[in-house]
Parts: structure tokens; C-alpha cells; sequence
């Protein structure tokens, strides 16, 4: 099948791509474009492993096709960092000890920070069911939660 | 001091960020093939023909294999009962593999499979326990333990009871799938990087396969996304499928399974039945006892025999039983084969057990803690006449469950909380609370005794940085962090000092699985005993070279003391580089005392035990079956923790994983044998949703381990899943009070709320 070429743009770098038609933005993410932060955990939508953002809304990228990415603006865990200089969120993460294998981790992180740009004081409740979708089935989750409430009440002291 | 610290991860900073690699993100070189396999679709019978043009034609697809074409053995089973890894022609499960279908991608590969016409011939296929109790469907011939008299006792006990309760299976749901990576070398050598908590057996199965040594295969690991059992037999599979078609095309080959290959293809936790008759007296002690466990194992050993066996020496969970009686039957049937799951056994045994607690409470009309401590194991007993034993004549000399459940009942307010929930019950009438207490005693080694050692590699260079390699593998239990902060406590040196690195056949051979919650107990000991031969050397030249006793050197805070005066790590190390001293040791370890007659049932299979228990409280919507857990309240014994960060990470994660299991995760398999829920939307592992709303975890704090353990720590990837148990308790007490406990709730697992909703119809029908 022929390849289509994608202008888009991910963590801010404008990138182009070439894919098949058929193939998942997850997949052009892991094998075009050498992204693999970015994790299938299931394929169909159902862990959260593959989460990214896509002009800002939280998708699951197994279920966008790749050339849906034209001209649209990603956000995936790579770009969660500044630089050298990891963003609270991680930082959090560290330190609550919120992760065991880290598989479930890059997706999770970029929901929580889409979630903190929409909602900056979430309650623990409004955690929980905003993470759902994000499946670990190492941690129990405890520590995760912690880690989130603990960034959200930072962040809004520091802003 | 490195360790008894909460240290994040050691990888920690790479997972945030998204860097860290498992072996679906190792980059792979531009001609890699990507395999999959194409499936039984019948669960028992034969090939009559295959027909595969159509699958090698398909755009992408570069070749096909089947069994013939494998150069050496057809075998990937973990036992001495073989198992092959391509169909040898007959059908055994509905997902068995027959051929392997290489192509330019993995969705190429994954569309050609689907295109092979093969013609069977079906046979009557054996799906569920009760079928292959009445075909005689047996792997091998019934085992059993027995001590004292159980028969009699129970005949002349004050109360006699019996039931039966049915054990759902559970999938292991590593989010990382199954993933293996093959890359020929020019000298007929192949590397394997396998996402596998047993390289060893992956390169001795790989070797087998393209009838190599063993010395020609080299299976590495950096990580896994998750194991629990099922990377340790299961994942033989793909390394073994990449090494024979990259041996067949001389090209790099990947496989990994989708999610819904994944889950239909491997193994999963045992389902079992198990038959309790049980004496007691008006006190709620156990007299006497006979449990027989029906285990489905599926269609091959795989590690059944061990795991069956695990579940037999924990029907005693916490209690002394002084007469029991305990038969196994294990059964072969055509589903997939039943492997190893965190616990191996251990958790379907304890459900046996504390499913007979709370009956024997119900009928009473005791709380059911008052029936628990009744029956706990006693705190050890300095005269030897005293010393309780299990079932297989094992002395149990370091019980704390007495001790423990004590601080567990206060810290949770046990007592309180069940009036409370007592009177709030009469006051609702259709929400209803339960509450239960359950506790855990768990046996640590391999009771295969030779898998019971470890090998390590320990590197100082010559700035003084150390490299630490060992036979562990790192799949997020911290292994690799815990090991790591061994080595500084013991040079003394920052954590940041010491390496890691990944697991591989060429560095440190000859490894036992990552497995039995032993891989700090093992891997910690055998690094330690290198690091002390490096320390040694030291000594011995610094003695040497500045006339010191052994006493006066002293390895502290980061630095090398001899007589008191200070000197850098890394001068000493420099200095000792240049005088020629061996700065690389290997370490090894092996459990003592350990002794064990599996098939007379005698003997000592485990070093120690560790214990722990945890509260849980739920509420029941008796209208829907619809449930909540409300609180958990854990404490658990990780005797002196190496690292209570990551120990109260693998507690949490046990828990929520075994209350998963006993209460939403369902498997089905239709009339045909097929795996109806094969994927995360039919299949509900706990969400970040389930979670308690109150969790409180603590470690349970004493002097350690009374066994010689790495710094007296105890094991604790396995155990805190029993700690689930207590869900499943307090499910079937929040049903009993909707009967006023006149009735035993009688709950099989998973408890979903269809099966809760039937319990509470019974309840109102006294049915
Ligand atoms: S891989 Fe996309 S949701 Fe699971
Ligand atoms: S840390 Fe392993 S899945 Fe979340």
C-alpha cells in the first residue's frame, strides 16, 4: 500500500512522516519516528499505555490513525521535561516511589498533566476516576495518587 | 548506610521520562523479520491438512515455519514433560501455535497468519474441572500428605462441617506483552533479548532448539514490564520462535504478542476445586481436617507439578492443624497450559483454609477473628516438645502471627469497627458492610531445592566506580535497586557509585528463574559474598603494605579507615589497581537447611516463612451485587526491610492484584474451550478507580528475620497478594448478615457481583 506523507508537529518540533494508511498513531510514534515512550499495553483502547495529546485532548494513540496527525500538534512523555530539567510531575513521581516495572508510567504521566491543565485543584476522587483509564498493574495505585495531589498542591502554591 | 533506606527505583528518573527501554523499544536493525504465530482454532484433535500457500504469498511475508522445519527439539517446557512449541500435528487448546509467519512488519506478519486453511479433525475436548474429574483426566497419580489421624478426629469432633469452593484462574496482565528479539551473529551465535524472568532456561531451550550449546546462545534482560509468573515458562515461546527463524533466515527476528494473542496463547493462574471436611470444637478450633484441591492445569506440566505442590504445604495458611489430610489431584485438560502466577499455588491453598474459618465462624455465630486466633501458629516455643508443625512435618520455629494480628487488630480498630458495622447493618436495609481479618504465613525457597542459588559479578575499576551484575531479573519488584544498595552498604559506598546491569547469560550463567519471591534473598547474598572477596583482597594489601591487622581497616561513610586515619575510596582502589590486585570477584550463594521429599510429603521446603495480615472492610449493594472496598488496613512482615519504599510498593501492588483476582477479574471459556475474555474490555483488572479508599500499609517492626537472610530482610514479592484474601472474606461476611448468619455465604471466586447478587438471593430464600 502506499505510504502518505504527515506534516505534523510533536513536543513542539515540526516533524514529517511517511505511513501506511492503516497504521496507529502509536505505531508511527514507536517505529517512525523512534518515539517509544509511548507504550501498547492493549491496542484497543482499554490501559492508557499509549496516551499522548493531540492539540491538547488526551487520546489514546492506538486509536488514532497516523495520518490523522497531519497538522495537528503531539505531546507525548518526552516532551513532559524541560530539557534536562524534569517537571514536578516527575519529580513527584520519583519520590513518592510512584512506579515499579514504569511501563504504565509515560501514559499516566501524560494524563495527569493534561489533567492538571484542566483541572489544577482536583480532588482525589476526580484522580481517581480521571486515571481510570490508565491500568499499572504493579503499584495499587496508592502511591500514584499521592503523587498527583502532592504535584497539584506544589504547583498551585508555586503559580 | 544504604540500606533499610526508602531509595526510589533505580530507574526511576528514566521511566518519567520515558526513556527507559524494554524490548519492544530496542531499536532494531532495518532488515528485522516480525514474527507471529498462526493458531489452533479447535481445542483437541489433529491436523488433517495444512495449507499455508496463501500465508507465504501475503504482501511482506518472507517465510513460514512448522515443526519439522525447527533443526533441533520441539520443546519448550519447563519440566521433564515435554512440550512443544509448534504443533507436532495434534491439537491440545484453542490458541496452541502451529506455524510461524515472518513478514517486513508486524502487521503484515499479523494479516498473512490469518490466511493458512488448515483442516482438523476435532476430538471431544475436556474443558472444565468437573469434566476432567469424570474423564480421569490426570497429569500424574493423586499426592498426599498426611499427619496424625484426621479421619477419627474429625469423626469424634463436637461439629463437623463440609463444603466446596470453586477458584477462578487469573491472567496475569503484565502490561508489557510477551516480547523477544533475536540477533544472528556472523559465527552462527545468537544474542536474545527476551522479556523473561528466566534467561537461563530461554538459552537452554534456544540452544535445544537449533542444536547448539549453550554456549552459542546469549539471552539478555534489562527489564520487563511486569512478570508475575507468567514471563517465567511462558516467554520460552518467542525466544524460542526469533531463534529459529533468524537461525532459518540468518536475519534479525522480533516477535511480540498482541494483547489478545497474549491472552490466548499463555498460561494463567490454576483454577481449583477444593473439598474441605472439617471437626472442630464450640471454640471454633480446628480438630481435624481433609481438603482435597482439584487443580486444572491445562494441556501440558508446565510448572503444575511444583505448583500444586505449593498449594498443599499452605492449607495450613497460619493455622496449626494437628490431624490433616490434604489430596491433590492434578488435571489435565485442553485449555491453555496453567503456569506459574505470584504465589504459585500458595493463594488457592490459604482460600481452602480461611474459606473453612469462616464457615465454621457462620456457624458458631462467631466473629470470625475470635475462630482465627483460636487456630494461629503459637509464638515459637524454646522447649522442642512444643514446636507446632504443618502438615508435611515442617517445625514451625518463627511465628509472629500472633504478635502481628494483635497490633493489626488495634492499629485498625478491629473490635470498634465490627459493632459499629453491626449496627449500621441493622439500620440499612439495602447496603450492607462486611468485615474480615485475614492472615498470611508463606513459605520462602524453591521447593525444587536445587533451583536454590545464585551466582553474581562484581566489578570495582580503577576510579573506584562499581558495576554489579547477577542472575536476577529486574520486572519492578526493585530487584535491581535493593541488590544495588547491598553492594554500597558493603563498600560502603553512595548508591550512585554502583551500576547495574542487565541481566545476561554471558555475564552470570546458570541462573534459576527470578521467582519464589527470592530474588533479593538470593541475588543480595551472592553479590554480597563477592563484594566480601574484593574486601578481603583490600584488606590483605593494605595489611600488607602498611602493617595493619585486618580490625584496623574499616570500610565507613564513603571511605576506607585504616588505624582510624581516612582515606578516599578511590585512592585505595587506585593504589591497589597498581599493586595488582584482583578488583573483580564472582559470588555465589546457596540456601542451607533446606530439605524436602515432595512426593512423601516430609521435610523442610522452606528456609522461613514470612507472614503479614490485612483488614479489609466492604459494603454490598444487596440489590445489584454491586461492591466497594471501603478500607484496608495492612501490616506485613518484611523483617528488616532493605528498602521500605519499595517493599510498601510490592505490598500495595500484592494486595489490590489479589483482591483483583478474587473479586472482578473473570476468565470464561465457552462450551468449544475458547477464552472468551481475552482482552482488557471483557477482562477487569483493578483500575486507579478501585483503589481503597483508605489504605493504610505498614511494615511490621522487629528485630528481622531469625534466619540469616541479607541483613535479616525477608522476601516479599509473593506474599502480600494473600493479604486479598481478606476482600473475599469480608464479601462473604457483608452476604452472611444479610441472612442474619444463620446460613453460610458460601462464595465462589471471583466474586463478581452476578455471584454476590445469587449468594444474597439464597440469603433472603434461605435456600
Ligand atoms: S495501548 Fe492504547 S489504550 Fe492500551
Ligand atoms: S508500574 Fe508496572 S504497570 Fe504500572
Amino acid at each position: 500500500m502506499n505510504k502518505i506523507h504527515v506534516n505534523t508537529s510533536v513536543n513542539g518540533d515540526n516533524l514529517e512522516f511517511l505511513c501506511d494508511p492503516r497504521e496507529t498513531l502509536l505505531d508511527a510514534l514507536r517505529d517512525r519516528l523512534n518515539l517509544t515512550g509511548a507504550k501498547e499495553g492493549c491496542g484497543t483502547g482499554d490501559c492508557g499505555a499509549c496516551s499522548v495529546t493531540l492539540d491538547d485532548r488526551l487520546v489514546c494513540s492506538c486509536l488514532v490513525l497516523g495520518v490523522e496527525a497531519e497538522g495537528k500538534s503531539i505531546g507525548t512523555v518526552e516532551g513532559i521535561a524541560e530539557g534536562e530539567n524534569l517537571h514536578p510531575l516527575q519529580q513527584k513521581f520519583i519520590e513518592h516511589a510512584a512506579l515499579q516495572c514504569g511501563i504504565c508510567t509515560p501514559g499516566i504521566l501524560v494524563a495527569t498533566k493534561a489533567l492538571l491543565e484542566k483541572n489544577p485543584d482536583p480532588t482525589e476522587t476526580e484522580v481517581r476516576y480521571w486515571l481510570a483509564g490508565n491500568l499499572c498493574r504493579c503499584t495499587g495505585y496508592d502511591k500514584i495518587i499521592k503523587a498527583v495531589m502532592d504535584t497539584a498542591r506544589d504547583l498551585r502554591e508555586a503559580s | 548506610m544504604s540500606i533499610l533506606k526508602p531509595l526510589p527505583h533505580d530507574a526511576a528518573a528514566l521511566h518519567v521520562s520515558g526513556s527507559a527501554q524494554y524490548t519492544d523499544d530496542i531499536p532494531t536493525p532495518d532488515n528485522t523479520l516480525h514474527l507471529v504465530f498462526g493458531l489452533s482454532e479447535i481445542a483437541h484433535g489433529r491436523i488433517v491438512k495444512t495449507d499455508l500457500t496463501d500465508v507465504k504469498s501475503a504482501s511482506g511475508v518472507s517465510c513460514v515455519l512448522m515443526a519439522k522445519d525447527i533443526p533441533g527439539k520441539n520443546d519448550i517446557s519447563p519440566s521433564p514433560f515435554p512440550e512443544p512449541l509448534l504443533s507436532d500435528g495434534t491439537l491440545n487448546y484453542i490458541g496452541q501455535p502451529i506455524f510461524i509467519c515472518a513478514a517486513t512488519s508486524h502487521l503484515l506478519a499479523r494479516r498473512a497468519a490469518k490466511l493458512a486453511k488448515i483442516e482438523y479433525k476435532k476430538k471431544k475436548a475436556i474443558i472444565t474441572i468437573e469434566e476432567a474429574i469424570k474423564a480421569k483426566s490426570l497429569l500424574e497419580k493423586p499426592v498426599v500428605y498426611n499427619k496424625g489421624d484426621p479421619e477419627n478426629t474429625i469423626l469424634n469432633s463436637e461439629f463437623n462441617l463440609n463444603g466446596t469452593i470453586n477458584i477462578g484462574g487469573q491472567e496475569h496482565f503484565y502490561l508489557e506483552g510477551q516480547a523477544a528479539l533475536a540477533i544472528p551473529h556472523d559465527d552462527g551465535d545468537i544474542t536474545i533479548h527476551c522479556s523473561t524472568q528466566h534467561p537461563t532456561e530461554a538459552q537452554h531451550k534456544v540452544a535445544d532448539a537449533l542444536k547448539k550449546p549453550m554456549n552459542a546462545v546469549r539471552v539478555q534482560v534489562r527489564r520487563m514490564g511486569g512478570g508475575f509468573g507468567g514471563k517465567e515458562s511462558q516467554s520460552n515461546a518467542l525466544a524460542v520462535a526469533c531463534a529459529i527463524m533468524a537461525n532459518q533466515t540468518g536475519k534479525p527476528c522480533k516477535m511480540r504478542y498482541d494483547r489478545d494473542d497474549d491472552m490466548i496463547v499463555t498460561g494463567k493462574r490454576h483454577d481449583f476445586r477444593i473439598d474441605y471436611n472439617v471437626g472442630f470444637n464450640g471454640k471454633g478450633k480446628i480438630t481435624g481436617i481433609e481438603f482435597k484441591q482439584f487443580v486444572r492445569c491445562g494441556w501440558s506440566a508446565d510448572l503444575s507439578l511444583a505448583i500444586a505442590d505449593r498449594a498443599m504445604l499452605h492449607s495450613d495458611n497460619a493455622y496449626f492443624l494437628s490431624d490433616a489430610k490434604i489430596t491433590s489431584y492434578r488435571l489435565l485438560t485442553n485449555t491453555q497450559s496453567a503456569t506459574a502466577f505470584r504465589g504459585f499455588g500458595g493463594p488457592q491453598g490459604m482460600i481452602g483454609i480461611e474459606q473453612v474459618i469462616n464457615h465454621i465462624s457462620q456457624y458458631l455465630g462467631k466473629d470470625s477473628l475470635t475462630v482465627r486466633e483460636q487456630n494461629f501458629y503459637n509464638n515459637p516455643s524454646k522447649r522442642k516438645n512444643e514446636v507446632q508443625t504443618t502438615p508435611y512435618h515442617m517445625q514451625v520455629k518463627d511465628s509472629i502471627i500472633k504478635p502481628l494480628v494483635k497490633q493489626l487488630k488495634s492499629s485498625s480498630n478491629y473490635t470498634k469497627r465490627r459493632l459499629e458495622i453491626e449496627n449500621w447493618n441493622n439500620k440499612n436495609k439495602f447496603l450492607k458492610k462486611g468485615l474480615a481479618l485475614t492472615p498470611v504465613k508463606f513459605g520462602i525457597s524453591f521447593t525444587l531445592t536445587h533451583l536454590n542459588q545464585a551466582g553474581a559479578l562484581v566489578h570495582v575499576y580503577q576510579d573506584g566506580s562499581i558495576r554489579i551484575n547477577h542472575g536476577g531479573t529486574e520486572m519492578g519488584q526493585g530487584l535491581f535497586q535493593k541488590v544495588a544498595q547491598v553492594a554500597a552498604q558493603e563498600f560502603s559506598q553512595p548508591i550512585e557509585n554502583i551500576k547495574i546491569t542487565a541481566t545476561d547469560t554471558g555475564k552470570v550463567p546458570n541462573t534459576s528463574a527470578t521467582a519464589a519471591s527470592s530474588g533479593t534473598d538470593l541475588n543480595g547474598m551472592a553479590v554480597k559474598v563477592a563484594c566480601e572477596k574484593i574486601k578481603l583482597r583490600l584488606k590483605s594489601f593494605l595489611g600488607k603494605t602498611y602493617k595493619l591487622k585486618a580490625t584496623e581497616i574499616e570500610f565507613l561513610n564513603g571511605s576506607i579507615y585504616c588505624k582510624g586515619k581516612e582515606y578516599s575510596f578511590k585512592s585505595i582502589i587506585k593504589q591497589a589497581y597498581e599493586n595488582r590486585i584482583s578488583l573483580s570477584a564472582t559470588g555465589f550463594y546457596a540456601t542451607p537447611e533446606i530439605k524436602w521429599d515432595r512426593l512423601k510429603g516430609k521435610g523442610n521446603p522452606f528456609y522461613y516463612f514470612a507472614y503479614g495480615a490485612a483488614v479489609t472492610e466492604v459494603i454490598i449493594d444487596t440489590l445489584t451485587g454491586e461492591n466497594r472496598i471501603l478500607r484496608v488496613d495492612i501490616c506485613h512482615d518484611a523483617g528488616k526491610s532493605i528498602n521500605p519504599a519499595i517493599d510498601i510498593g510490592q505490598i500495595q501492588g500484592g494486595y489490590v492484584q489479589g483482591a483483583g483476582w478474587l473479586t472482578t477479574e473473570e476468565l470464561i471459556w465457552n462450551e468449544e474451550g475458547k477464552l472468551m475474555t481475552h482482552a482488557p474490555s471483557t477482562y477487569k483488572i483493578p483500575a486507579c478507580s478501585d483503589r481503597p479508599r483508605i489504605f493504610h500499609t505498614n511494615l511490621f517492626h522487629y528485630e528481622g528475620n531469625k534466619k540469616q537472610t541479607i541483613y535479616r530482610s525477608k522476601a516479599v514479592g509473593e506474599p502480600p497478594l494473600m493479604l486479598g484474601i481478606s476482600a473475599l472474606m469480608a464479601l462473604n461476611d457483608a452476604i452472611a448478615s444479610v441472612g442474619d448468619w444463620d446460613r453460610y455465604a458460601l462464595l465462589d471466586t471471583p466474586a463478581t457481583p452476578e455471584k454476590i447478587l445469587f449468594e444474597i438471593q439464597k440469603q433472603i430464600r434461605g435456600i
